[in-house]
């Protein structure tokens, strides 16, 4: 059997099956929903896609390193809390509040990976028990603090207009406006990309996720990659946090729960493999962009609402499916 | 016993202060709590203390039900009362507390019927145990039929109703209802509403309501896709907030209308971001029902006569007469 050639050696890329499927699903809703064909449409589908996927990128990353984080999704409210009651107890500049939960966001994860390589349980578990903590101390430390169940406004006070700028500012880019996350997500993509493939780390996190013993047993630092992976989904859980803070002012604190999931997802759809060691990150760019696509083409094609939450499944599911096939042609042709 | 009132919430509260070291706002917190009550602190009744459970159907963290609950602490304190709250989104869950109420053999039982059918049973038990049960917010088809005394609230689809003459009169013809519960019966019953008594075309939208960057984009995908559109009809002031920026993102006329009011819709119906609110006062259904145990447990009264409901809405909020409940608004308590 001579190499494989260019086009399968193409097709067997964790992400070419996503490619695909995200390919199909543009155009099905090019043609059905004229709406979905402008430009302004095409903005607003890559912004929901951008706060799902930045917390993809970094979930990604943690499932190519074989664990995964339930937690993910409140702590991203948590993040948004913190931030917005530091600044209003205190009446502090609204940046020491983005500090201060940037320094909790890392905790979380830290105590996530710390949990993870000390007891040896599995992430499903060590997460889930975060995840409900999480959501309960969301609730009762902002009722203890607020006196209700949502943030008060802090929209102006000091720094807010600043931090706004940065986390939720909108661009006029070639005749359509940009959400500045659309940014930051596509930059944040680039540097994990050349992080998983051009650096050691980026090695050692597929090699923690493959096989940790042997991993261990040539030098990898696991403890090392695996807390830091999780400190990584914290860091993602803050930025998005702050970028929810700076676009709604409040925060309720009962948000966040079920988005984990989405964001697993957008992972997986792209690619990476449940079991880790596999996996991509133009994968989950791809993923939390075909999410985004669905979500928004569903409401451009006006099909009924009753239905909405069948059709997103079910053409998530179509995607996934078409993504496996792909793979499974491509990787079978190779091995033959 | 004093501290007893606020059982559940402060101990979680207490548990999760010392928990999160790192979150060292905690003074302001009980300052805040502080000042609250002394606002609240008028005449307490010297009538024998008695034990009251509040059992709704609110899901956790919801600024709606946090308002009503704050209403029936107000009413527990006036009364002499203890009062129990307890939720559960899931009708099984509702049906436990009732029992655990029941099991604590409380004086009276205020419950949400968001699901009647599967409270039947606890309903029932508490009948045979001799506890008095009023029902508030959703149920006022049934709660005679289940044998309540009274009930406190609006009837939804009434509401919704209201809602669509307003739109009547505001001269709107394209309105979009934003669910942001999928499945939830209150929800379809206002969007109903509007839909029976609004002249112009009615569209329901639904939207992923744990997730506002999603909510955000979702409305201005459909403010795109039907240009038409020149009503948004929110079903929670943190939606109709929300609505008001995807409003601005599509570069569309419409104008956004909500049901329930919170702290930040109030400055936003004052600068016109938002036209009207449909307030149910949430505050006044959980004081009224907890009330109406008291008057019950002493006096024998039952209130709306146990033939006609008690209504605490639709009341309209807008510019004209929003400065009327803007104080109570900002404390969280309308």
């Amino acid at each position: 059997m001579t190499a494989p050639s260019l086009p399968r050696r193409v097709l067997s890329r964790p992400e070419m099956g996503a490619l695909i499927g995200a390919l199909a699903v543009y155009v099905l809703f090019w043609a059905v929903a004229p709406t979905f064909r402008q430009l302004d449409s095409l903005s607003t589908v890559l912004y929901q896609s951008s706060t799902l996927g930045i917390m993809g990128l970094a979930v990604a990353l943690l499932m190519i390193g074989g664990e995964f984080d339930l937690s993910a999704g409140v702590a991203v409210t948590s993040s948004a809390l913190t931030a917005s009651m530091v600044a209003f107890q205190f009446t502090l500049n609204v940046w020491s509040g983005v500090l201060v939960a940037l320094v909790l966001s890392l905790a979380i994860g830290a105590f996530n990976g710390l949990m993870l390589v000390r007891t040896r349980l599995p992430s499903f578990l060590i997460t889930l028990g975060t995840f409900l903590m999480l959501q309960g101390l969301n609730l009762a430390i902002t009722k203890a603090v607020t006196g209700n169940v949502a943030t008060d406004s802090i929209r102006d006070m000091e720094g807010f207009e600043q931090a706004r700028q940065v986390f939720s500012s909108t661009l006029g880019i070639g005749g359509t406006n940009i959400r500045v996350t659309v940014l930051w997500w596509l930059g944040f993509a680039a540097l994990a990309a050349w992080v998983l493939l051009r650096t050691k780390y980026g090695n050692w996190i597929f090699a923690a996720g493959g096989d940790q013993d042997s991993a261990r047993a040539v030098g990898v630092p696991v403890a090392f990659v695996k807390v830091s992976l999780f400190m990584l989904v914290g860091f993602t859980a803050w930025f998005v946090g702050m970028h929810q803070l700076f676009a709604f002012n409040t925060i309720q604190s009962g948000g966040g729960v079920g988005n984990e999931l989405l964001y697993i997802a957008a992972a997986v759809i792209g690619g990476c493999l449940l079991t880790g060691g596999y996996g991509s990150i133009t994968g989950p760019v791809i993923g939390a962009f075909l999410f985004g696509m669905v979500s928004q083409g569903i409401v451009y094609a006006d099909w009924d609402p009753d239905w909405f939450m069948f059709f997103l499944g079910a053409m998530l599911l179509l995607a996934t499916l078409l993504n496996l096939y792909v793979r499974k042609q491509a990787t079978r042709r190779r091995g033959a | 016993m004093k501290r007893v009132y606020r059982t559940a919430g402060a101990a979680l509260c207490a548990a999760g202060l010392l928990l999160a070291t790192a979150c060292s706002s905690s003074t302001g917190g009980k300052a805040a709590r502080e000042r609250a009550e002394e606002a609240a602190a008028a005449g307490v009744a010297d009538t024998p203390r008695m034990k009251v459970a509040l059992i709704t159907h609110g899901a956790p963290g919801d600024t709606f039900w946090d308002t009503v609950r704050k209403g029936a602490e107000a009413g527990a304190q006036k009364s002499n009362a203890e009062l129990v709250y307890a939720s559960d989104p899931a009708v099984s869950g509702q049906a436990n507390l009732i029992q655990n109420a029941i099991d604590q053999d409380v004086d009276g039982i205020a419950i949400s019927l968001a699901n009647p059918e599967g409270l039947t049973g606890a309903i029932q038990q508490a009948a045979e145990a001799g506890i008095p049960v009023v029902g508030l917010n959703s149920g006022m088809d049934t709660w005679q039929d289940l044998g309540l005394l009274s009930f406190f609230g609006q009837d939804e689809t009434v509401s919704g109703q209201a809602f669509g003459e307003r739109l009547n009169d505001e001269g709107a013809e394209h309105a979009v209802c934003v669910i942001h519960e999928q499945g939830n019966v209150g929800h379809e019953a206002r969007c109903a509403g509007v839909a029976d008594t609004f002249e112009g075309e009615t569209e329901i939208l639904y939207v992923e309501g744990a997730d506002m960057p999603s909510v955000r984009a979702t409305i201005e995908a459909k403010l795109r896709q039907e240009p038409a559109v020149d009503y948004v009809v929110a079903l929670g002031a943190p939606f109709a907030l929300t609505a008001v920026d995807s409003v601005a993102d599509a570069g569309s006329d419409a104008t956004v209308a909500t049901f329930d009011l919170n702290t930040e819709v109030v400055p936003a119906i004052e600068d016109g971001r938002v036209e009207f609110a449909v307030d149910q006062q949430p505050y006044l259904q959980g004081y009224l029902a907890i009330d109406s145990l008291w008057l019950y447990h002493n006096n024998g009264n039952f209130s709306g006569g146990g033939a006609e409901p008690v209504l605490t809405g639709p009341a309209f909020v807008d510019r004209d007469n929003i400065g009327e409940v803007a104080e109570y608004a900002r404390n969280g308590t309308r």
